[in-house]
């Protein structure tokens, strides 16, 4: 009996779920005629040709060196200034702090961390101005809602006896913090912190489409002049540059947590 | 008790020089560490051009206060909502139908990446150069398309199909096969396959071998790992917005550019609400899995 149940709710799910694909291709005008005739397959192609040989002319290069280190920058800073924040916000939100604040920094944490990136730069562009400041800002503040909420729940899934011992014997709760709950679970948290920094140099490479500085930048100025040359440098240079953080990441990964 | 590298030194009344001990041993490291630190911050803040101050200077002050001013009350006359509702829906069907399609594109790259389905690996214990060379092929398209970010995908879209939904559903079509096709491929080798083994050596094929060994061992890894993707798949939907694929993006890129306050708080609301109810949804649809 129990199991006809079970499968009748499978069957419901499997159904609504096909029927949300269905209704999605059929209330989309997706212009697949357009996509594929043979005119849209000629000027695809004489995009894709316009890309090579990419841009490799000196002055260009540094241009490209200089807008990688903004997003780099970018990334990192954003990614250390989330961390601080993260912390602070997480001792509220692992219930240290009594029932109110916990429901108030929870919520806070959920705000800041569905907003994503792009959506907090093009927002705080207006009181930062253009340029990287505005998007560290938005990847911080994307980044806070997710590390305060990851370190969080790491704090509160600790075992409590390390902390309480300390307490009982007459430690300040800081200080019991410090010694007793943060060493434990620092390396969870450095593994949370790296891999959001992977994530951030990702989302900095592209928060510079809304006007947020970096090689999303370059890439939107150039491909709205259709200089092709130039755009393909700019993603060759954003490939490299994740490629390169990641195995920064791995290395850090692995000498600091072990 | 291991020595520390910097013992500190204090003159003491009677002319000793006496060596104290920090309480904490960590103490020297810990400076240090912080140091380096501030060494290495010292360029990346000139570079991203960090002035808190900037904020608080009275015309963005001024600014901003505008702005955040007019966020209340969030627009909702009757027409506005209805945009905002079909806006929605296009965020959520882009989303949808072009995981869809990365699952088309991932299922049969998986199949050629796995090597837990390869048969030449069981009779010598290595695979046939050929088999070795398709599926690092294989592995290396996957790289490919899941390197390039969603939005340059989308981007680059733009200008070949025009502004639209199109552009978005073919970005995450490409992005999250690459993503779907890697973890697959990872869950398939990682998951216990010893009945893929038995089957692939008693003779089934490579696609019995999946549905009968591999899938049922690993197939609520791999639906969860799906409607994770689904939730990212609704968030970088909205963002592709931003550069004109359609949906809940393009209609938020309008009102700011027009500093509209209150239709750009409804929309916040709505996607807040929106994120929390993938959340919901694909925890719903992993916790049925335990």
């Amino acid at each position: 009996m129990m199991r006809t149940a079970i499968s009748r709710q499978t069957a419901l799910l499997l159904l609504g779920l096909l029927l949300l694909i269905a209704a999605s291709f059929y209330s989309l005008v997706l212009k697949w005629g357009e996509l594929f005739s043979a005119d849209a397959l000629r000027s695809g192609l004489e995009f894709v040709r316009g890309f090579s040989p990419p841009e490799l002319a000196w002055s260009f290069l540094s241009r490209i060196l200089d807008a990688t280190l903004e997003t780099f920058s970018m990334s990192a800073l954003s990614t250390l200034i989330a961390v601080v924040f993260g912390v602070v916000l997480a001792l509220p939100a692992s219930r240290r702090l009594g029932a109110v604040p916990y429901a108030v920094i929870r919520f806070l944490l959920n705000v800041l961390r569905s907003i994503p990136e792009l959506v907090w730069a093009s927002i705080l562009l207006i009181a930062a101005g253009l340029g990287p400041f505005a998007g560290t800002l938005a990847l911080a503040a994307h980044t806070t809602g997710v590390l305060g909420r990851l370190f969080a729940d790491a704090l509160e899934n600790l075992p409590p006896a390390p902390e309480a011992s300390l307490r009982i014997n007459g430690a300040s709760p800081l200080a019991a913090f410090f010694y007793a709950a943060l060493p434990q679970a620092m390396p969870q948290l450095l593994s949370y912190t790296l891999y959001r920094w992977e994530n951030n140099i990702r989302a900095a490479a592209v928060l510079g489409v809304v006007g947020a500085g970096g090689l999303g930048q370059m890439l939107k100025y150039h491909l709205s002049l259709f200089q092709m040359p130039q755009a393909a440098t700019v993603i060759i240079a954003m490939l490299a540059m994740v490629a390169l953080v990641d195995a920064i990441s791995f290395w850090l990964r692995r000498s600091l947590t072990r | 008790m291991n020595r520390l590298p910097l013992p500190a030194l204090k003159y003491c009344g009677s002319g000793m020089l006496v060596r104290i001990q920090h309480p904490d041993p960590a103490w020297y490291p810990r400076l240090f560490g912080i140091l380096t630190l501030l060494i290495v911050l010292w360029p990346m803040l000139v570079y991203s051009e960090f002035k808190p101050w900037i904020l608080f200077e009275a015309q963005s002050l001024a600014a901003s206060w505008h702005f955040l001013a007019s966020f209340a009350p969030p627009a909702h006359s009757g027409e506005f909502l209805h945009l905002l509702l079909v806006a929605t829906w296009q965020t959520v069907a882009v989303a949808t139908a072009g995981l869809t399609l990365a699952l088309l594109g991932a299922i049969p790259l998986t199949l050629l990446a796995a090597e837990s389905l390869s048969v030449s690996q069981i009779e010598t214990g290595r695979m046939r150069l050929a088999g070795r060379l398709v599926r690092q092929a294989a592995r290396w398209l996957l790289i490919l398309l899941r390197s390039v970010p969603e939005l340059v995908w989308a981007l680059l879209f733009v200008r070949i199909v025009g502004l639209g939904p199109t552009a978005g559903v073919l970005a995450i079509a490409l992005t999250y096969s690459g993503m779907l096709g890697k973890v697959y491929a990872e869950i398939l080798d990682s998951s216990e396959s010893q009945s893929t083994q038995v089957l692939l050596k008693n003779g089934a094929s490579r696609l019995a071998a999946l549905f009968y060994g591999s899938l049922p061992e690993a197939a609520p890894e791999l639906i969860s790992y799906t409607t994770y993707r689904w939730e990212c798949a609704i968030r970088g939907s909205v963002v592709m917005g931003f550069v004109g694929a359609g949906g809940l993006g393009q209609r938020m890129d309008e009102s700011l550019k027009m500093l509209a306050g209150s239709e750009v708080a409804s929309m916040l609301i709505i996607f807040v609400l929106l994120v929390g109810a993938a959340d919901r949804v694909s925890t719903l649809l992993r916790s049925r899995l335990d």
